[in-house]
């Protein structure tokens, strides 16, 4: 214990220990403020920049013509992200949760935590590489950009956060639901599926939540991976379009009227998010209360 | 709990047999999918060094060292050291601005009440839930005007004139820059710095800070004495996590860092970092060999510095959770699995 790292005098609070005092509070409450005008600044303007470009048009129709931008929408977009992401959960969700059943379940030892660990570097692992290694993998080597690779690289963000965020609600559930389950004769497996994955129900839908999240406002992966496109895709071996690549790509170009856009699909994106990273935190207070 | 089935009676009836062996067949699926997360990482790293390969044959050390990019071919030439500095210079900005923020954040968390801090965590929470390409959009069309009309000429005003540090803030206040892309960084990597300081804050006990408030200490005191030399090495580790964030983050950079390959000591110049360098150059190389080679030589590097930093992050939080025995880095940096912008 090195705590002692100067001493005071402790007499009556005035002067100069009072200053002091006072000054940390305000800078622990300046620091609080500091925080909170970026977001709600960004909330601001997304939410009013962004109205305006809803419209019929923007979620149905493709990218007009350069005479008449305003006329066209992001439809393949919204098309490739459902495309890219469902394909990377379909994916990554049993991957991750099986990862996960082993680990809380089943793992012990070196192999439990140099499984984790990997899990740790994996979710630390900047995005943009996951995007360069299915870059060289799968591009490179079929020749073309797809929403395969694009599902692929996500995968490569999303299976250690389900498998991170099961095994910890799997841990959860308590130990005698599982005893109660084999003294009854059932086997491991079946104590698993039928006891302890339905207890935490609710908790693997969040694990879920967490990584779609994730994956949905992913830019540099899918970007290297999927490139864009201006049409509807719905072949995973093409070129495909995703919200957040669109908004990328609007927010760089010159013509003034597709600026509106990027804000429209900043917005979606936003709204698409938050919505299920507020979700998973109820689910998962939820979840924590009813456990305990 | 027991590892094996308990048969009971003597012969085991086929049915017992049966159950014995999918039970042996799921364990054996959930350790050969656990193991494949590690023959992911694997497959990633080999993946990309044998890629990189032709590079480092070809440019050695000079491949780190060297100033000039030219993907011309016949006369190829790639040296990394203007992205790295980049690098190193934005996610500087970032820790230097952001990370007493989040401190501080953190600290106030662990101080008030739970009908104040529980709508902060919200708040901070939604701030890491936020894509990256979001606060791109944002910094290129709110912040950088902002920027450039005020907050950089004031600072080439003020501090610009300041001997030795002056030397980061001249030039022109118009365009992209460093520091515009520092200061997205700093916002972006909050919440996790907070979250994570948070927790470490939290590990400590109760009792000490007590023990200083009841021996007369002010709360400033309190937090010096009983509960910054317990967290220190923890925010550390907290601050180096987010220097990995800052390190990868590729979108937002992009958007405002001008992407211009460039050394020098002023934080009003546009510069270039390596994630955003891969970014603006993959088209031109997927079909080219040395190139393509090149821009996964620049991921090696990233990578390298990131596995570095998690580590080191990993090892600093769990000395603070030992510290104190509270709870394991693996609880406290379960924080890290919130939706992060990339």
């Amino acid at each position: 214990m090195s705590a002692a790292a100067g001493t005071v005098s402790l007499g009556p609070v005035r002067g100069i220990r009072r200053a002091k005092d006072t000054g940390f509070t305000v800078f622990l409450w300046t620091c609080a403020v500091l925080a909170l005008v970026p977001l709600t600044w960004i909330a601001f303007y997304v939410v009013s920049k962004g109205i305006g470009a809803l419209s019929w048009n923007f979620f149905t129709k493709e990218p007009a013509g350069p005479l008449n931008p305003q006329e066209g929408g992001i439809v393949q977009s919204f098309v490739g992200t459902g495309l890219i992401v469902g394909l990377a959960t379909v994916i990554a969700v049993p991957l991750g949760i099986l990862s996960g059943i082993y680990l809380a379940e089943y793992g012990k030892g070196r192999t439990a935590s140099a499984i984790r660990l990997v899990a740790y570097v994996l979710l630390s692992t900047p995005s943009i590489v996951a995007g360069a290694f299915i870059w060289a993998l799968v591009v490179v080597a079929l020749g073309n950009f797809s929403a395969l690779a694009g599902g692929l690289s996500l995968v490569v963000l999303m299976w250690p956060i389900v498998a991170i965020a099961s095994e910890a609600v799997l841990r959860l559930v308590p130990q005698e639901l599982r005893e109660g389950a084999l003294a009854l004769g059932l086997p491991r497996w079946k104590a698993i599926v039928r006891v302890v994955m339905p207890t935490a129900g609710a908790g693997l839908l969040t694990a879920v939540m967490l990584a779609v999240a994730r994956a949905l406002g992913e830019t540099a992966p899918v970007l290297l991976t999927a490139l864009g496109n201006d049409y509807i895709n719905t072949d995973i071996r093409a070129p495909t379009d995703a919200v957040p690549l669109r908004v990328y790509d609007y927010a760089r170009t010159p013509v003034e009227a597709l600026h509106g856009f990027a804000w429209g699909g900043a917005l979606v994106l936003l709204a698409a998010v938050l919505f299920l990273a507020i979700s998973t935190r109820v689910l998962s207070n939820r979840q924590q209360k009813r456990i305990a | 709990m027991s590892d094996q089935t308990v048969v009971l009676g003597a012969g085991a009836p086929a049915r017992v047999r049966r159950s014995r062996l999918i039970d042996r067949g799921f364990r054996g699926t959930t350790l050969v999918v656990g193991l494949g997360l590690i023959a992911l990482l694997a497959l990633m790293l080999v993946e990309l060094t044998t890629g990189a390969w032709r590079t480092f044959d070809a440019f050695g050390l000079h491949f780190f060292v060297g100033t000039s990019w030219n993907p011309v071919s016949g006369r190829e030439d790639f040296g990394a050291l203007p992205f790295i500095f980049g690098s190193l210079v934005t996610s500087g900005v970032a820790i230097v601005i952001g990370v007493p923020i989040a401190v501080g954040l953190a600290l106030l968390l662990n101080q008030v009440r739970g009908s104040i801090a529980n709508p902060l965590t919200v708040f901070v929470d939604i701030l890491a839930a936020i894509p990256s390409v979001v606060y791109g959009l944002w910094a290129l069309f709110v912040l950088k005007p902002i920027f450039d009309s005020s907050v950089e000429p004031f600072l080439i005003g003020t501090l610009g004139k300041v001997p030795l540090i002056g030397a980061l803030f001249r030039g022109k206040a118009q365009g992209p820059d460093l520091f515009t892309a520092g200061v997205i960084l700093a916002i972006m990597i909050l919440p996790i710095v907070t979250a994570v300081s948070r927790e470490v804050i939290a590990v400590v006990p109760r009792d000490l800070r007590e023990a200083a408030l009841a021996l007369g200490a002010t709360r400033y005191e309190s937090v010096r004495l009983a509960v910054l030399p317990y967290a220190r090495s923890g925010i550390v580790g907290a601050s180096m996590l987010g220097l990995g964030r800052a390190l990868g983050e590729t979108i937002a950079v992009s958007l405002v860092v001008g992407n211009t390959p460039r050394i020098g000591w002023s934080l009003m110049q546009p510069g270039a970092t390596i994630p955003s360098w891969i970014a603006s150059s993959f088209r031109e190389a997927t079909s080219v060999g040395l190139h393509r080679s090149a821009l996964l030589a620049l991921a090696v590097t990233l990578v390298i510095v990131a596995f570095f930093l998690a580590v080191l992050s990993r090892l600093l939080v769990r000395r603070t959770a030992e510290l104190v025995s509270g709870p394991s880095a693996d609880e406290v940096l379960t924080e890290g699995i919130y939706p992060r912008a990339g």
